[in-house]
């Protein structure tokens, strides 16, 4: 590649830009297309990051025309974008919106879908580099890459120009990533048939929020915090992701998957990676995920699965002051389902930082608040000089990285509380991240579609991590469908008696929800 | 909230800042740094709009710097302003008499402690802000020389006083111009022979485009004058035709390249408040801009 004489890495005014491209969506009529994706692609634009000439096709099961698509991307955007609708940003971006209509059994749309970005190229200059984002469900996927194969959209000509230029093709996927470590194999084989490795993006749009992001900066930028980040301080880490809503309108896809599938597998245990591993050589893909698959190698299970771990099922009951129905009368949920809505585990993590501490991981639908949190426990002081009375109130020090909502960080400590007395307390020192950040920081989504689009891999996962979590989910999994139904707990409470009774055991408690 | 305090001291401000604090339960958490605008009574309004607008992307606290008559007697009158729908704090500062000459001296004990100062000046700056006293307390000093009445005249001046940690919004505004134009060299190109930068008259940001082009293309870049409003296009004399992108309506760009249909780019013109939310984003010395200043000085002596 050519440098560019006007890039400077000193220059940070001058935002990292993609390439000429087009990106293909498919499933341009679902919840993720009009809510999070159209709307990041208009927020890209209008930050100036996406490049001139850059173009959107629309695929689905619809008679439209490319004006239908259009104006389905100006609505999502009105409604959905973070930065303010421009009619000029919004004539940049519609110029390149195209609409190919067809099923995904039909070669002669994908055909079509051939000529269409075959056209812009020579169009818009978009240089025959294709991004293909797959937002239709899982067992969509292989007919898609399999037509993306056939009408040869997935392979990039040797040698575009004559000049030895090899443009690129990358697919996207959303989790779920395969529902055990079978299936994922099995996808990522199909995916990998058609599509190298490095061109697969796995999105997990947690790794796209800037306090997961921090959490690198937070431990290897500082000195603060790395001396006391092992087993000599942290008494026990808590990972949570908390709901209060329901499973919706997610009956189809929910059921028979369950909360530690959907949230433990992917989110929570990529948020235990990052917490727990060891400092990368540098911060690119390659040293990033060594030290993510060391750690997610090291995660021992619990010995005895009836205690160390739990699962529940929301009933009826009263969450944020209505009443709602239990899981079991959701629509389109059998009477009989087995699907756990609330699930806890107790990991350990064999290394020498970690030996001997534990990792709680607990997410759940239908409780009292919503709330993502990676809380450090650190253990009490050795010895106090203070009297008993003194020090009734200082719990344990915390250190809480805030993943949603209001990101940021908080660090509990005693203090003395005012007065005659030497009495202590637990006070709180607040870093609130996204009180002063959110209207300009960049969504998820859109930091990671630029990232696709400009093909920078750090904050993808890849298929090794996918595979090393079901590892650890799969055997957790099996226990529970030979056992008993998941145990009832009422909505807007914190959860099930097990999942205390998990924590209690070991003399702890899970922090307030 | 508002507090006006009339003939006061810094002591009775920053008590009052704590108050206020106390009052509204911590508004100060996350203040990322101090910005001393030094301002007049007729732009003071406009500027510490934009610093609190910007001011949502990076809270701080706004020390506005405001000299009266300087023949009066001493005295200090302050304005605080919390809590109006931007996070951080604002004192206008109003200086009497000798004390305008002091100003640091008033400012000092108003900073946040552990956290950069800025320094802006949105009218007439000092041609050595590293030199003044306000500017001396600021690990970024922020010029306009748009706003000088001889901007080119401003920017030599600026050259020679430069130090590390300066920079001007002339500067700041050339950002999204430079952007469109660092991506369309990235796409396949001939040999750049060299150029034009086309714009109204007395336009800093498009002298120091012509002049960064040139030095990083090490091809001649000329400065051309047009009707603007503010930087009309950008050509680029290439080997197998010209690349041009033009903007007239100061909204909307057009890029033409050989053998390919035109596409638009929006490259609207930003306000202050954007542009000085970028400024902030950054506190490092910009060394990208003191190479184009230098370079610009050479070429506007010789």
């Amino acid at each position: 590649m050519i440098t560019n004489p006007l890039r400077d890495p000193r220059d940070r005014r001058i935002p990292r830009v993609a390439a000429p491209c087009v990106l293909v969506l498919f499933g341009v009529t679902g919840d993720l297309a009009s809510k999070k994706l159209l709307p990041a692609i208009y927020d890209l634009a209008n930050r100036g990051l996406l490049p001139p000439g850059f173009s959107l096709v629309g695929f689905a099961r619809r008679d439209w025309e490319d004006e239908d698509f259009a104006k389905l991307t100006h609505d999502a955007i009105k409604a959905h974008a973070r930065t303010p609708f421009r009619e000029t940003v919004w004539q940049q971006v519609s110029e390149g919106v195209r609409f190919v209509p067809g099923e995904f059994a039909d070669d002669e749309a994908f055909d079509r879908l051939a000529q269409t970005v075959a056209q812009l190229d020579t169009e818009r200059g978009t240089g025959g580099n294709y991004a293909f984002y797959l937002s239709v469900p899982p067992k969509a996927f292989p007919q898609v890459v399999r037509q993306l194969k056939r009408s040869g959209l997935s392979t990039p000509p040797e040698d575009a120009d004559g000049r030895g230029y090899r443009p690129w093709r990358r697919v996207v996927i959303e989790k779920p990533f395969g529902h055990d470590l079978a299936s994922a194999r099995e996808l990522n084989a199909m995916l990998e048939a058609v599509f190298p490795a490095d061109s697969v993006f796995r999105i997990d749009h947690y790794l796209g929020k800037e306090t997961v992001q921090n959490i690198l900066a937070l431990r290897f930028a500082n000195t603060l915090f790395e001396p006391i980040w092992n087993r000599g301080y942290v008494d026990h880490v808590q990972i949570t992701m908390a709901e209060d809503i329901g499973i919706g309108g997610r009956a189809g896809y929910y059921d028979g998957i369950g909360a530690a599938r959907d949230v433990i597998q992917n989110h929570l245990l990529q948020l235990l990676a990052l917490t727990a591993m060891e400092e990368p050589l540098s911060f690119d893909a390659d040293s990033l995920r060594a030290e993510k698959e060391k750690i997610l190698s090291a995660i021992k299970i619990p010995e005895d699965l009836t205690v160390g771990t739990a699962r529940g099922q929301y009933a009826a009951g009263w969450q944020g002051g209505f009443e709602v129905r239990g899981y079991l009368e959701e629509d389109g949920i059998p009477p009989d389902s087995t699907t756990e809505t609330y699930a806890a585990i107790r990991l350990e993590i064999d290394t020498r930082r970690w030996a001997g501490v534990p990792f709680y991981l607990r997410t759940g639908k239908r409780l009292p608040s919503r709330m993502t949190e990676i809380a450090l426990m650190f253990q009490r002081a050795p010895h106090l000089p203070f009297s008993r009375t003194d020090t009734e109130e200082l719990g344990q020090n915390a250190l809480v990285i805030r993943v949603q909502p209001d990101e940021g960080i908080t660090v509990r400590f005693g203090s003395k509380v005012p007065g005659s007395a030497m009495e202590v307390r637990d006070v709180n020192m607040d870093f609130a991240y996204g009180e002063s950040f959110t209207e300009s920081s960049p969504e998820a989504y859109e930091r990671l579609l630029l990232d696709v689009l400009i093909g920078d891999p750090p904050l993808f996962p890849r298929q090794r991590e996918v595979e090393l979590s079901w590892m650890i989910l799969d055997p957790i999994e099996e226990y529970w469908a030979g056992h008993a139904k998941p145990e009832q707990y009422p909505a807007g409470t914190p959860g099930p008696a097990s999942a205390d009774a998990l924590i209690a055991r070991d003399g702890r408690a899970w922090r307030r929800l | 909230m508002m507090i006006d305090l009339t003939d006061t001291t810094t002591r009775a401000i920053h008590d009052a800042l704590t108050r206020a604090r106390e009052q509204m339960g911590g508004p100060t958490t996350g203040m990322v740094l101090n910005l001393i605008i030094m301002t007049d009574e007729s732009a003071q309004y406009d500027a510490v709009r934009a610093a609190s607008q910007a001011g949502r992307e990076h809270p701080c606290r706004v020390l506005g710097v405001i000299a009266r008559d300087p023949g009066a007697e001493s005295r200090l009158d302050a304005e605080i302003r919390t809590g109006e729908g931007a996070p951080g704090q604002t004192v206008l500062l109003r200086m009497y008499g000798p004390m305008g000459r002091h100003a640091d001296s008033v400012v000092m004990p108003l900073l946040v402690p552990d956290t950069p100062v800025v320094t802006w000046w949105p009218r007439r700056g000092p041609s050595v802000p590293s030199g003044d006293p306000l500017g001396m307390l600021a690990q970024r000093r922020v010029t306009d020389a748009a706003a000088a009445p001889e901007p080119a005249e401003a920017l030599a001046a600026l050259a020679a006083g430069y130090r590390p940690g300066d920079t001007d919004l002339s500067w700041t505004r050339a950002t999204t111009w430079r952007s469109v134009l660092a991506a369309t060299v990235d796409q396949p190109h001939g040999e750049i022979t060299g150029g034009s930068v086309a714009a109204e008259p007395r336009n800093p940001s498009a002298d120091l485009i012509a002049t960064w082009l040139t030095q990083r293309l090490k091809a001649p870049f000329t400065r051309e004058v047009s009707e603007g409003p503010g930087i009309t296009e950008v050509r680029f004399a290439v080997t197998d035709g010209d690349i041009t992108i033009a903007r007239p309506d100061g909204r909307t760009a057009v890029l033409s390249r050989p053998g390919q249909q035109d596409r638009r780019v929006a490259l609207h013109r930003r306000d202050t408040a954007e542009l000085m939310a970028e400024e902030l984003r950054r506190l490092n010395p910009d060394e990208v801009y003191g190479e184009t200043l230098a370079r610009f000085a050479v070429g506007a002596g010789g």
